[in-house]
């Protein structure tokens, strides 16, 4: 039947993954929650690769007690997915340090209040005012002209 | 007003892996360098794991940078996290089966690191597997009697720059030889054997002890980094 | 053979849902191991052994391993 074809089971599981982890990272509030994204889009993304070159029927590339298979599968993608994993971890290893160390800088996980803090930041550095919208109400936001406005107000 | 704009962006996405789907040729893909590899792989390396002789022969240099991000990523997560402050009082020890797992888990996963390790050219397994394992096996008895660890953690970094060393000595022989850098050496003995394929198990040793002494530095930093209580 | 990897998909997805739902980070990295053992089979089912015992030294031992001496360090052990 055309829905139990492996195949497209596999090809969905990756393609799944991948849009999970994605929707993790967009959607989440929580630094620690975004860094479960990243890994579970790296694991799809694996899945993905390896999937480029299977064929039904094919065996493992290794050679078993001298005799060799008709049909292998192809060695080159599994030698890369091999690469990736570690250096996934490689990754996830520096974003957990990085969580640790904002945590410490900030106080907080919550990345908008990290983003709030750091706007923050940086607009002391710089000795302007945080940015604000352009839609707030004239009496709050600073006119270029004010002594032209009280000259018109006064007469 | 953000989950909604998350949501049409996953939609977005989701319909254009769906347009996707309609283009792949399931089951038929075409194979070319891999064909190539297997017909040929075991008459040149002498391994029998093909994934392994891609792995060090035919992408010696995929290898090599790996292991740069490797040590790079440890590198910088060591200097992150900074050193626990001198006076802060030690984690008590783990309960006694804890205590006695470890003790007995040690010399069994040390074997069973070293095995994979050392016959990567014969069945599935090599440096990255039997080192995460040969890593766990340093971090088990940490875990049971925080604070003492079994080998000084400036060993560790020690052995982790030699194993690399090793790699990139190895690499350059063949360039003495006059072939080029991490060309495989020495006579490929038979198929099969424990001592075959010449260079190839010489570097998965060496990758294999690079990568559990960086993973087992890295994981006993961060866990003598003070916990928040 | 389609009915096991189909049910081992289906429970993949499902735990990787409930990575980004749970509101208790222990259970999320309970879920995450349990992602990873599911690819690992994934991994053999595509004729790739040496990817499969990586994924599964890697995913659920190291990985796990990480986040949870992270988490204790950060303070968010603890369920809440």
């Amino acid at each position: 039947m055309d829905i139990l074809d492996t195949n497209m089971i596999l090809y969905s599981a990756a393609f799944g993954l991948m849009l999970i982890g994605i929707g993790g990272i967009v959607i989440s509030n929580h630094l620690i929650r975004i860094i479960f994204g990243i890994a579970l889009l790296e694991a799809g993304a694996n899945l993905l690769l390896l999937l480029s070159t299977y064929h039904e029927g094919a065996s493992a590339p290794i050679i078993v007690n001298g005799n060799m298979p008709a049909m292998m599968a192809d060695p080159v993608p599994q030698a890369l997915v091999l690469t990736a994993i570690v250096i996934g971890v490689g990754i996830l290893a520096l974003a957990l340090s990085l969580a640790i160390r904002v945590q410490r800088a900030y106080g907080t996980l919550d990345m908008r209040e990290v983003r709030l803090k750091l706007e923050q930041e940086i607009s002391d550095e710089a000795g302007i005012g945080m940015p604000s919208s352009s839609d707030k109400p004239a009496d709050i936001r600073k006119l270029p002209f004010n002594s032209v406005i009280q000259q018109e107000g006064g007469s | 007003m953000r989950r909604f704009t998350a949501a049409l962006f996953l939609l977005g996405l989701g319909v254009m892996i769906a347009a996707i789907y309609q283009h792949i040729d399931f089951g038929n893909t075409a194979v070319n360098a891999g064909q190539e590899i297997n017909a040929v792989a075991a008459g040149e390396t002498g391994a029998a794991n093909f994934v392994t002789s891609v792995v060090l022969a035919y992408r010696g240099i995929d290898t090599l940078l790996e292991l740069t991000i490797l040590f790079t990523a440890a590198m910088i997560g060591g200097m992150v996290l900074g050193r626990r402050r001198v006076d802060a009082p030690r984690d008590p020890d783990a309960g006694f089966i804890l205590r006695t797992g470890a003790d007995l888990l040690f010399p069994l996963l040390l074997v069973v690191g070293m095995y994979i390790i050392l016959h990567g050219h014969l069945t599935p397994g090599g440096g990255f597997q039997g080192g995460v394992i040969l890593a766990a096996a340093f971090f088990v008895p940490l875990l049971a009697r925080p604070g003492i660890m079994l080998i000084d953690q400036r060993i560790v970094s020690l052995v982790e720059g030699l194993a690399g060393a090793v790699f990139i000595i190895i690499g350059l022989l063949a360039m003495f030889e006059g072939y080029e850098f991490l060309t495989p050496l020495y006579d490929k003995g038979e198929l099969g054997a424990l001592i075959s394929a010449g260079s190839l198990p010489v570097l998965y040793l060496a990758v294999g002890i690079k990568v559990g002494s960086e993973l087992a530095g890295l994981l006993a930093h961060l866990a003598e980094a003070e916990a928040l209580d | 053979m389609e009915v096991v990897v189909l049910v081992v998909v289906i429970v993949m997805l499902l735990s990787a849902v409930a990575v980004m739902l749970f509101k208790d980070f222990l259970a999320a990295l309970a879920a995450m191991s349990v992602v990873s053992l599911g690819l690992s089979f994934l991994f053999v089912v595509v004729r790739a052994p040496d990817v499969a015992m990586t994924e599964a030294a890697i995913g659920a031992g190291l990985s796990s391993l990480l986040f949870a001496l992270a988490l204790r360090r950060l303070g968010l052990w603890r369920s809440q």
